[in-house]
């Protein structure tokens, strides 16, 4: 021996007295559980359980004045268990159903594909005349019994994009999270989509046993093992019903869109988008018909042009330039640019007016000769090492108003329009470009393109001179003490810049010479600036963008008409329309009113 | 001398209760996953299909161990080891998801449980080196060795977020018991496992006051030599800093589903809706079998699924439905019979490494089968590892097989050894 190793192997009396110890303890446990003890005992063989899904209602949606938008109405969904539905008297069953042979296999094949014994729908969203109807003969027909759901209801017909649709959950969203379970529904778009986790509430579920002729005969261990399904929480937007109401009335057989947006909070109060489509169609067991033929309609209602549509801003992007300026400092307020009217060269002055012209009587006059010195003057400013550097300082602080991005919200699939770096024109113009290659910037026109919700959010961070919030559908959850809040975004240009550019856009409606003076509201200071957006497809957009109250806005909006031609004469009186039915409530210019619907009639 | 072939010698009770529990499993695994509209068991697109064919390739494999040299698995211990140890850091990098852990390579169609491997890998390990000649168990060094051979492949799988197959390798501590290291040990971890549970159930102050006091009471009863007072204060800081890592790993190193496993099994929450559905399901299910069971094929709690996961981790809810109590003792005797024989017969190894091997085997069979058998009567918290031999799984049934034949391989080949 190399060692004198102990001998332990007496201790395989220990681990082996361990083992049987445990497995005896194992014995007794289940000596009581199945012997002693009564309450593991089932009822007869016969019975079976049933699991019935509880489902929770669905949050509903508010406006911003309590008003409803969307509740749940009951409807009532067919259900199967495979391995229970024996001995099927088919033509009877398809007759009470009111669907031919075919159909019935199919449905059936699709339901013992997903799960033999797990229940999944045969027929979803039966009407309460039909359950009645059906629900009578049912017995007849083991393995099939009614579940309640509820479905989707709009008491007004408006905001469908904002809103959003809810549909059948797809395979993909069932792998990604097993809470959904085939035939449920999630939200497919709009606010439903984004705030489905909190709308959707939590499932229950209830246990009842079953005899053989599919009745429900008691409730499973007295409801021990059921859980309560608990109800979604209820949304409260920003939006205000009627004023969405009107802005979808003004803008009736026009294409286009309107976004208005309350200033201080970022909160959408509207959001138009024409032509559009009821709510209410895309609900129910028709939704799949309605859909496809709402997809093929040539106007494409499905399209939100509003988030998604963009557009060159025209002169209403003077604003922003006329702001960069100031702040390069290579101008100030009281800077004269002489103006040739139509013989101006590069740019083509559109309106007539006096010469030379200062910052306010420019934005007055949409003075396009002006806009383009100052940006000249910016772009050469000594202040800068090289006309690149200028450019730069121009696209942080264009971009530093949402500009050239998608929105960061609630907003779901927002176009990010477009803003051109200075990569880019060095690659189109091989590095050689100065201010007069990329001169159409300076109007607003070339390679610049921006949302419809994206210069609404200018509007709003010109009236609160400086700053945004993010901008959003959501006030508040209703019953939920989660809060919601967006980024705040301010602005690297001086108040007074702000202050002085607004004195200009409240000459557009109150001048004498202003673009949109036949848009003035009485008793309510706006500010605002007309576009006409060049489109090579045919006529031009209409544009325009504005704020009031002037000095405490509590409204800004964008409207864009497209093909309409000019600012003032579409996009101008439908926001003045707009603003006053927000702020006073009613409409004071019948005339005004009627002249917009008449170009539904065009 | 030495005969040319040693499966002539193989031990032929072993054998068939190994072959018992693979009728068995396969029975059970019908019944669980019993599906009316594919009633041939060959039918390899359900599971008792597929586990047809794992039993298939275990016994394949089976078969080939008894043809290698048996000194193979003693000399390539550390590889084998090494091999499981890197498998267990592939699957942190390449590991698929499957309810909250990352346990599974897949390989193509294939896929692979590296935690498996991993226990077989450790016994041959452990075996190796501890039945080396000059291998010394007295010496700290050597017990620190061995401990780190059991705590590398238990802190990987740990990592993998699969606290129950890394609890396993706990049992390998009764193998260094029976190797020689003194009975304080077992005595420390009774103590600390009973602290453990008292400072889940109560709050952790309770027991550092109980601490405290006993302190106190041993302290008047004791000679009160500087030495014992030095140890009894050095003890009673050692149990106060265990009940607060146990306190703070329970709540800041448990995922909160294992946390709520854990509490339900100490009755701290009476939840039968969620976690303890499972659990409540499956005692039902067990329970309603009562003396002699529902038969075969004829339960309802089984027939209609109403507990999850049952043809894998609670399996054992089919026995106990459909055979009763008769069955579940029959099963338990089984169980407690490989065990008992596999120890039998590892104290007649000639060779440290047979006899230290088999140790290590059987504690693994022991420990699975008295946890997932606990967990289904709802005696230990819900940890999801297989009942060895019936539950559904490639992975597990392939090594509990080649465990078993490389055991009795060596114990064929017992007399060889020198």
């Amino acid at each position: 021996m190399i060692k004198n190793k102990i001998n332990y192997s007496q201790r395989k009396y220990v681990i082996g007295s361990i083992f049987i110890l445990v497995a005896v303890i194992l014995l007794i446990k289940l000596f009581i559980i199945q012997i002693i003890d009564d309450s593991y005992k089932q009822s007869s063989e016969s019975n079976t359980l049933r699991s019935v899904t509880l489902y929770p209602s669905r949050g509903k949606i508010f406006d911003r004045n309590g008003k409803l938008l969307v509740y749940n109405d009951a409807v009532y969904d067919l259900m199967i268990i495979p391995k229970q539905a024996k001995n099927i008297d088919t033509a009877s069953f398809c007759k009470l159903l009111n669907i031919n042979n075919k159909t019935y296999n199919n449905y059936l094949k699709k339901a013992q594909k997903y799960s033999m014994i797990t229940p999944s729908i045969f027929i979803s969203q039966i009407t309460k005349e039909e359950y009645g109807r059906i629900a009578e003969m049912l017995y007849h027909y083991p393995g099939f019994y009614f579940q309640t759901r509820s479905i989707r209801q709009y008491p007004m017909p408006i905001a469908a994009h904002t809103l959003g649709y809810i549909g059948e959950v797809s395979q993909k969203d069932m792998k990604r999270d097993s809470y959904y379970k085939l035939g449920d529904y999630i939200g497919l778009s709009g606010i439903e989509k984004y705030y489905e986790n909190k709308l959707r509430g939590k499932k229950g579920i209830r246990f009842t046993v079953v005899d053989v002729h599919n009745r429900e005969k008691e409730r499973y261990m007295n409801g021990a093992c059921d859980t309560l399904p608990q109800p979604g929480t209820d949304i409260i937007l920003g939006l205000d019903a009627d004023l969405q109401a009107y802005g979808e009335y003004l803008m009736s057989g026009k294409t286009g869109s309107i976004v208005a947006i309350e200033p201080s909070t970022g909160q959408i109060l509207a959001m138009v988008t024409s032509p559009s489509y009821d709510p209410n169609e895309l609900v129910g067991r028709k939704r799949g018909m309605k859909y496809a033929e709402i997809n093929a309609n040539p106007d494409k209602p499905l399209l939100n042009r509003a988030i998604s549509g963009t557009y060159p801003p025209g002169s209403t992007f003077k604003m922003i330039n006329g702001l960069i300026c100031l702040q390069s400092g290579a101008m100030n307020v009281n800077t004269a640019y002489p103006c040739n009217g139509p013989n101006s060269a590069p740019i083509k002055c559109t309106h007539y007016h006096s010469s030379p012209v200062r910052l306010y009587d420019a934005i007055e006059n949409s003075c396009n000769p002006y806009f383009w010195l100052a940006f000249q003057d910016m772009m050469n400013s000594r202040k800068f090492k090289s006309q690149k550097e200028a450019y730069q300082f121009w696209y942080d602080n264009v971009t530093s108003f949402g500009l050239g991005r998608s929105v960061d919200s609630d907003i779901p699939y927002t176009a990010s329009g477009k803003i051109p770096k200075k990569e880019y024109y060095d690659k189109i113009y091989r590095g050689v470009w100065n201010a007069m290659t990329v001169r159409s910037l300076s109007i607003g026109q070339g390679e610049i393109l921006v949302s419809p919700l994206q210069l609404a959010n200018v509007a709003a961070a010109i009236g609160n001179e400086g700053y945004f919030i993010e901008p959003h559908y959501i006030k508040s959850f209703a019953n939920s003490n989660d809060s919601v809040s967006f980024q705040k975004h301010i602005i690297n240009i001086k108040q007074q810049h702000f202050k002085d550019v607004k004195k200009g856009m409240r000459n557009v409606f109150e001048g004498q010479h202003g673009t949109a003076r036949m848009s003035v509201i009485p008793g309510i200071s706006v500010a605002g600036k007309t576009g006409t957006a060049e489109n090579p497809h045919g006529k031009d957009h209409s544009i325009l963008m504005a704020f009031a109250p002037v000095d405490n806005p509590q409204i800004a909006i964008a409207v864009v008409v497209e093909n309409a031609g000019f600012g003032s004469t579409w996009a101008a009186p439908i926001a003045s329309l707009m603003i006053e039915k927000y702020i006073k409530g009613e409409i004071t210019r019948p005339a005004l009113e009627q002249r917009v619907l008449t170009l539904n009639e065009d | 001398m030495r005969s040319k072939t040693t499966i002539g010698k193989i031990d032929i009770w072993l054998l068939l209760i190994y072959l018992a529990f693979m009728t068995i499993g396969l029975l059970s695994i019908y019944a669980a996953a019993f599906n009316e509209d594919f009633p041939h068991i060959y039918d390899f697109s359900q599971n008792y299909g597929k586990q047809l064919m794992f039993m298939g390739l275990s016994l394949i494999a089976g078969f080939g161990i008894l043809l290698i040299d048996a000194k193979f698995f003693n000399a390539f211990a550390y590889v084998i080891y090494g091999l499981s140890i890197f498998t267990l850091l592939l699957v942190l990098v390449i590991g698929s998801k499957i309810s909250g852990s990352t346990s599974w390579i897949y390989l193509g169609p294939v896929s692979f449980q590296p935690s498996e491997f991993a226990k077989f890998g450790t016994a041959l390990a452990l075996a190796h080196y501890i039945g080396k000649l000059d291998t010394d168990l007295t010496q700290f060094k050597t017990k620190l060795t061995a401990y780190g051979i059991i705590l590398l492949p238990m802190l990987l799988i740990l990592a993998q977020g699969d606290a129950g197959s890394a609890s396993v390798f706990i049992i390998f501590l009764l193998v260094i018991y029976r190797e020689g290291v003194g009975g304080k040990i077992l005595i420390i971890g009774l103590t600390a496992a009973t602290l453990f549970i008292l400072s889940l159930c109560v709050s952790k102050w309770y027991v550092m006051i109980g601490l405290v006091v006993l302190y106190a009471l041993f302290l008047l009863l004791i000679d009160r030599t500087k030495k014992n007072i030095w140890l009894l204060t050095w003890i009673l800081i050692a149990a106060c800093a265990f009940v607060f890592s146990v306190d703070f790993a329970f709540n800041h190193v448990l995922k909160p589903h294992q946390q709520t496993r854990i509490n339900i099994i100490l009755g701290k929450e009476k939840d039968i809706k969620g976690v303890g559905y499972n659990l409540n399901q499956s005692m039902i299910a067990i329970g309603s079998g009562g003396f002699s069971g529902k038969g075969y094929l004829k339960g309802t709690m089984t027939k209609y699924n109403f507990v999850p996961e049952q043809h894998t981790d609670f399996i054992f809810c089919t026995v106990g439905e459909e055979s009763g109590f008769v069955g579940c003792f029959f099963l338990i005797a089984l169980y407690l019979a490989l065990i008992l024989r596999i120890i039998h017969l590892a104290e007649r190894q000639r060779s440290p490494f047979s006899r230290i091997y088999g140790y290590g085997i059987a504690c693994i069979f022991f420990f699975h089968f008295a946890i997932n058998i606990g967990m289904t009567i709802g005696l230990v918290p819900v940890i999801g590892i297989p009942l060895p031999f019936l539950s559904y799984g490639g992975s597990s049934l392939m090594f509990f097989s080649i465990m078993m034949f490389v055991f009795l391989k060596q114990d064929a080949n017992r007399m060889n050894i020198l």
